[in-house]
């Protein structure tokens, strides 16, 4: 097996702001090879975005800072490349879709040019054939009547037909690794069911990596082969969909899974939808033991005493977690 | 089905689901809305002439008095008085003026005893050119500047920006022209220090007068309009759509001029509109340091001679300028933003 197409190791982010520094990610290591999809799955605010953001080197700085560690794609180091040539990867070999359909297209310009744009800078297209290919692609995620509206303003259309315009911008130059954050959350659930079929089909028809981060199990469970779950910054566990969906190792994991709704059993009572006590704890603070520990039902001394690394829980799955040592301690505290 | 909503109406249909959106007729939307433009405008322009016609009506002071002197008989003033219609009641008067200016028979000035017209004409050859210059200075000086500063937030550049705009917005124009007077013609003697020669006898020359004047009007305006293009430009480089910029791969100058600019200019379009309108009305004070023949010093000149017809009509023709700016700012504001649309 060659290297892995994107390779994350170690990376941290820092921002500096007048709380203190924030360590919004952790030491995170995520590695995806050509044509595969994985998904980074975790609450709001526990990194993922960041993490999506600092591999096309989107941070701002200030505030933000990339503290350490390096992200190789292709073999070749993102965070070492400067200017012209980061701007090179961008929109050419990595692609990125954002949450906000509503506010991630320009309001100014017509989508036709807005799709046609990388072709012109990466790919030297001439206005014209930009546009004509603009609209090839725009037909391909199936928006109506493509002809008569390539110079239509975002304005004009519905939160699905703008995303399907930035997947289509995102698109164009057939990106090696697609980065998709939250490209569903904002839109309505059979949107959202179209919006999630039309990139299945797009990625396997084109051959591409797909890097999801999402906050919705169900989505995860549909798309990918490997899922990592984040929590404050950290990886907590990471492993093939079924094996985490089946056995989940970590008590977060866990938590997560079980604060999905799902339509009970028949005959079953039902039940109070399960959710994870206490919220995220704030980054800015400096932690001695498990991240998770407050909000652990499993809680022991050793968890408020050292912080866990990932290690093996089975082959292909990892966690961070003292239970893996200590498994007793799981039925004690239960 | 779609066919006929475009015939009943011409709105844009435009729904949340992904419906196909019917396309307004342009034009006629665009007739409909200088239709109610223009009916504002006449209605602005009646309320103006009113209320500068009765201010000119109770001030004190009897333009037949003063063309004559103090030593004039009761009779030649009370035949003056006549001749002029200074003897009819407000509302003949007012009827009068309206007429003589809807007809373009147009009034006469008292003082210089030729019309009203030719005499706004001839300032406006100068005003109008000057107001143009120093909106062109304003707008070189500050907008790269203001992008510069926003791409530079807080570090040295920006903060130096920033305190030589507070300095332009401190600084009297007036003081600025005096200053530009003493420095670059007195001491340095590259410009004359007044006076303007007229655009046919020496073009140049009319040219060079003008740049002074304009210099010290648009740098006092570039401070305005730097500041809010670096405001403008800072939150707009934070928007969801600038990162998509950057995240496709575009140049730094495609992200900034196309992307951001765009989006940044229309507060700012709407201060340099307000600037124009305001130049073309108000530029009093510098014209008298300049000894421009300009509209400012007309109108200063008649209300010190109570030549009455011509300050009632130059205030009008003020009146009228600053709406046709605005007006043609709401025009460019529809072509910046699609969003906003002309009704």
């Amino acid at each position: 097996m060659t290297s892995p197409l994107l390779e994350i190791l170690d990376l941290s982010v820092h921002f500096h702001t007048p709380e203190g520094i924030v360590c919004a990610v952790d030491r995170v290591n995520i590695a995806l090879n050509s044509g595969e999809t994985i998904g980074l799955v975790g609450e709001s605010g526990c990194g993922k975005s960041v993490t999506s953001l600092a591999v096309l080197g989107l941070i701002s700085s200030p505030p933000g800072r990339i503290a350490g560690g390096s992200i190789l794609f292709d073999g070749r180091n993102l965070l070492a490349l400067e200017g012209d040539r980061l701007r090179r990867i961008r929109g050419r070999e990595i692609s990125m879709i954002f949450q906000e359909p509503m506010t991630s297209l320009n309001p100014v310009l017509p989508i036709g040019r807005q799709v046609a744009e990388p072709l012109m800078v990466h790919k030297g297209f001439t206005k014209k054939e930009a546009l004509e290919l603009a609209a090839e692609w725009l037909d391909q995620v199936k928006i109506p009547a493509v002809r008569r509206r390539l110079n239509d303003y975002p304005h004009q259309l519905s939160g699905g037909m703008r995303q399907r315009v930035m997947i289509a911008m995102a698109m164009v130059c057939g990106p090696k690794l697609l980065i998709a954050d939250e490209p569903t959350t904002a839109l309505d659930v059979t949107i959202q069911a179209q919006i999630l079929s039309l990139m299945v089909g797009l990625k396997e028809k084109s051959g591409m990596a797909l890097l999801l981060i999402t906050h919705d199990l169900g989505v995860v469970a549909q798309m990918v082969s490997r899922v990592m779950v984040m929590y404050a910054g950290q990886i907590v566990e990471a492993g093939g969909v079924s094996d985490l969906f089946d056995r989940p190792f970590h008590p977060y994991t866990q938590g997560l899974l079980r604060s999905m709704p799902r339509l009970g059993d028949p005959g079953k009572k039902r039940k109070r939808l399960n959710e994870i006590a206490g919220s995220v704890p704030l980054l800015t603070e400096r932690f001695i033991g498990c991240r998770f520990a407050d909000r652990c039902p499993y809680t022991f001394d050793l968890c408020r005493l050292q912080a866990p690394e990932l290690t093996d829980v089975r082959e292909g799955q990892v966690a961070r977690c003292w239970l893996i040592f200590q498994p007793e301690k799981r039925s004690l505290n239960a | 089905m779609r066919l006929k909503s475009g015939l009943k109406n011409s709105h844009c249909i435009c729904r949340p689901a992904e419906t196909i959106c019917v396309r307004p007729a342009g034009f006629l939307k665009m007739t409909r809305y200088l239709i109610k433009k223009l009916n504002a405008f006449a209605l602005l322009l009646f309320l103006v002439s009113i209320s500068v016609f009765s201010v000119l009506f109770v001030l004190p002071g009897d333009p037949a008095q003063i063309m004559l002197g103090i030593n004039a008989t009761p009779e030649t003033l009370a035949n003056l008085r006549r001749e002029l219609g200074l003897d009819q009641p407000f509302w003949t008067q007012y009827l009068t003026w309206m007429a003589n200016l809807l007809t373009g028979k147009g009034s006469r000035s008292l003082n210089y005893d030729m019309p009203v017209y030719d005499l706004i004409l001839s300032c406006m050859a100068v005003t109008g050119p000057m107001a143009l210059m120093a909106m062109i200075f304003a707008v070189i000086i500050s907008l790269p500047l203001g992008i510069y500063a926003a791409r530079h937030q807080n570090r040295p550049a920006d903060v130096t920006v920033m305190f030589f705009t507070q300095l332009g917005l401190a600084t009297p124009e007036f003081w600025l022209g005096i200053l530009l007077i003493l420095l670059l013609s007195v001491n340095l003697g590259w410009f004359a220090a007044g006076g303007f020669p007229g655009w046919r006898a020496d073009f140049w020359g009319s040219l060079k007068a003008l740049l002074l004047p304009a210099f010290a009007l648009g740098v006092i305006r570039a401070s305005i309009l730097t500041r809010l293009t670096r405001s403008s430009m800072l939150e707009v480089l934070r928007e969801d759509y600038v990162r998509t910029a950057w995240a496709k791969g575009l140049r730094e100058r495609t992200v900034i001029y196309v992307h951001a600019l765009r989006n940044a200019l229309i507060p700012v379009l709407t201060i340099m509109g307000l600037q124009l309108g305001q130049l073309l009305a108000g530029a009093i004070i510098i014209e008298n340091v300049y000894y421009l023949p300009g509209l400012g010093r007309l109108v200063f000149n008649a209300i010190g001679q109570r030549d009455l017809p011509v300050v009632r009509d130059v205030v009008l023709f003020m009146a009228v300028a600053v709406v046709v700016v605005n007006f043609i700012v709401d025009l460019t504001y529809a072509t910046v933003d699609p969003r906003i649309r002309l009704e």
